[in-house]
């Protein structure tokens, strides 16, 4: 076995699922508060140009990511006004998102099509990215790498172990017993699309700044309708999603290296493999019999105080 | 104090009174970005919404954008009442044009007046056959029609695209990705002297009125009606979610494909790698643009239809890119969205005291 190329593909198997690990926590979050958000694709897209303009413009790395996340929760708090103020149906709102975003992102990144951004430098964590083999596999990545598993462990913490996690799985559970303990149903869930318009923003930044430094229209191809189905995927679990978003990775980079390793078949065939994959995770799960495994039970219905 | 309380009843000029205020909103937002770009909003609206109609030719161009986007909005129309959220209509139709291009190409050196009625049918169950995939799944799995009829639309691109790179190339085509032309036999005839307007359009407004009727008259449609109202009342009655699933996704994937192998013989003419400017999703638009009445979807398609001429103009007259259509059509969704509060529930002002 050639454990220097073994170690290139682990590398790039976190490269590429890391866009699913923060989108797909994004989506979490809000699920875990009874939001079903489909708009998640058009706020990676959105974040995706927001991180790539302000990239091109010179800024720092740190500028580029809050860029994202900010464009993210802008687009977010649209999806938000029109869900929790005017009780729109969320399904066809997060559609108009995506759509929306889409064809934001596209009108205003015809400019940048073309550019490239700067490369981002990696950081070698000291000692362990020295280990053989697993040193540059896992210990010499980008910091959004990093950062997308700290943000798991922290939307772990704060789910099971913080009171304030507690109240957004309540009000996810069931609003109406949650708005009778005078919690405040739509603030939670305001503050829930906020942060997650936010990491599906910095989830389609990693994109352009990182994946492939150039801006193209449309180029999400769907990660943010399989960080969905991840959050299915994962039943509602933030360590969950980075195991499926890596799962996911893999197949996509199997399909990279069987071109390579002269895999003699049209490409398009093993371009269809993370969508079929998801289609069968799809499968697996719904067909499960567990109650600790089930949605959340407000997910997706609408709230209103009643009189 | 501005307080919102349900409406006791609802009359059918809540609809449309919402529906226009979303046009107003859509127009003023329009606008304020076209005043943005430097352009005289006024003079530009009526360059890309107006002047593209003043031609038999542009009117023509107008019903072809608009066959497909009513053929599946009035199906959409149908499963979205029913509650079933069949988000792959874009994948059904490309399934279509796939199948029914695939027996076109068959008969590539066969004529007769029997060929069309094949065609189209090898279409309607290629989408047919794709709708049925999430139905199975949902029916027997409870796995989630939104994420699994959206990923068959990448799979059913991709698989368009395999095919035309591969089996069905044109053969004297200089490997161009391009099928055979289709003959005249397995082409639609067109309806105007210029542009791109085919007999599709009849077929669309055909089913409009067939849906109406099944939506108004038939059983089927209330029970789809009640399933999507209230799935509880819906069991009570005695009605059976799995058939309304099955229906919903059934009728939706038939009509897409029905729409994708018109779209295939009247418009483009032969298979190529893109044969739809993402029809299957703007369709949701119009579907929800006619709130869900089949017969209101002809002019919510002819509207939107519009959208797509407008962003080609807006391309040609004004230099701004032809993804100005989606944030239009996106922005048209968002109030349409917004402004069905405004049926349900009605605002009362009044001072505190």
């Amino acid at each position: 076995m050639d454990y220097g190329l073994l170690s290139s593909i682990i590398h790039s198997i976190l490269v590429a699922s890391t866009p699913l690990v923060f989108a797909g926590l994004g989506a979490l979050i809000q699920e875990r508060a009874g939001v079903l958000n489909l708009g998640i694709e058009g706020l990676m897209i959105v974040g995706a140009l927001a991180g790539f303009a302000t990239a091109v413009a010179g800024s720092p790395l740190l500028v580029s990511i809050f860029a994202a996340a900010l464009a993210g929760a802008m687009l977010a708090s649209v999806f938000a006004l029109l869900v929790l103020k005017l009780y729109a149906n969320p399904v066809a709102t997060g559609l108009a998102l995506t759509l929306f975003g889409l064809g934001l992102a596209a009108l205003a990144g015809s400019q940048y099509v073309g550019q490239a951004a700067p490369q981002v430098a990696a950081w070698n964590l000291p000692f362990l990215s020295q280990i053989p083999v697993v040193g540059p596999a896992l210990f010499s990545h980008d910091p959004l790498v990093y950062l997308s598993i700290f943000t798991a462990f922290v939307i772990w913490w704060f789910l099971t172990k913080s009171r304030s996690g507690l109240i957004l799985r309540a009000v996810g559970e069931n609003h109406t017993s949650a708005h009778a303990l005078g919690f405040s149903v739509r603030g939670v869930r305001f503050l829930a699309i906020i942060c997650g318009g936010a990491l599906a923003g910095i989830g389609g930044s990693y994109l352009t700044l990182v994946q492939t430094p150039l801006f193209v229209e449309g180029m999400t191809a769907g990660r943010g309708w399989i960080a969905l189905a991840l959050v299915v995927f994962a039943s509602w679990r933030p360590f969950r999603v980075i195991a499926g978003a890596y799962l996911f990775g893999s197949v996509s980079i199997i399909q990279l290296h069987g071109q390579a390793l002269g895999v003699s078949i049209a490409s398009q065939w093993l371009s269809m493999l993370p969508y079929i994959v998801t289609i069968g995770a799809l499968v697996i799960i719904a067909g499960r019999n567990d109650l600790t495994q089930k949605p959340p039970g407000a997910l997706g219905s609408i709230f209103r105080e009643s009189k | 104090m501005i307080m919102i309380e349900a409406r006791a009843v609802i009359r059918w000029y809540h609809e449309w009174i919402a529906v226009f205020i979303a046009l107003l909103l859509t127009a003023v937002t329009v606008s304020v970005l076209l005043s943005s770009l430097g352009l005289d909003p006024i003079s530009s609206l009526q360059r890309i919404f107006i002047r593209p109609l003043n031609s038999v030719y542009g009117v023509s161009e107008l019903l072809a954008k608009a066959t497909p986007l009513i053929t599946i909005g009035v199906a959409l129309a149908l499963g979205f009442r029913a509650g079933i959220w069949n988000i792959g209509a874009e994948g059904q139709l490309v399934m279509g044009g796939l199948c029914g291009g695939a027996v076109a190409l068959a008969f590539w050196n066969i004529d007769g007046f029997w060929v069309m009625p094949l065609i189209l049918l090898g279409g309607t169950l290629g989408g047919l056959a794709w709708g049925a995939i999430p139905a199975f799944l949902k029916v027997r799995f409870n796995a989630n029609e939104i994420l699994v009829s959206l990923m068959l639309t990448y799979v059913a691109i991709l698989l368009l695209s395999v095919m035309v790179h591969g089996p069905l190339r044109d053969p004297t085509g200089f490997n161009f990705p391009e099928s055979r032309l289709f003959h005249d036999d397995a082409t639609l005839p067109k309806l105007f002297p210029a542009g791109r307007g085919h007999l599709g359009f009849v077929f669309a407004l055909i089913f409009a009125v067939l849906g109406t009727w099944v939506v108004k008259r038939w059983h089927l449609g209330f029970e789809m009606r009640v399933t999507g109202l209230s799935t509880t009342a819906a069991k009570f009655a005695g009605y059976n979610r799995d058939r309304t699933v099955w229906m919903a996704l059934l009728i939706g994937g038939g009509m897409s494909g029905f729409a994708g192998v018109v779209e295939v013989t009247g418009n483009i003419g032969q298979l190529v790698p893109n044969i739809s400017p993402s029809y299957g999703f703007t369709a949701i638009i119009v579907a929800f643009l006619a709130r869900l009445h089949p017969l209101a979807v002809i002019p919510a398609g002819l509207l939107v239809a519009l959208s797509y001429l407008a962003g080609e103009a807006a391309q040609l007259s004004l230099g701004i890119p032809a993804a100005s259509t989606q944030v239009f059509q996106g922005l048209l969704l968002f109030f349409l969205l917004g402004a069905s509060l405004l049926v349900n529930y009605r605002i009362r002002f009044w001072r505190v005291a």
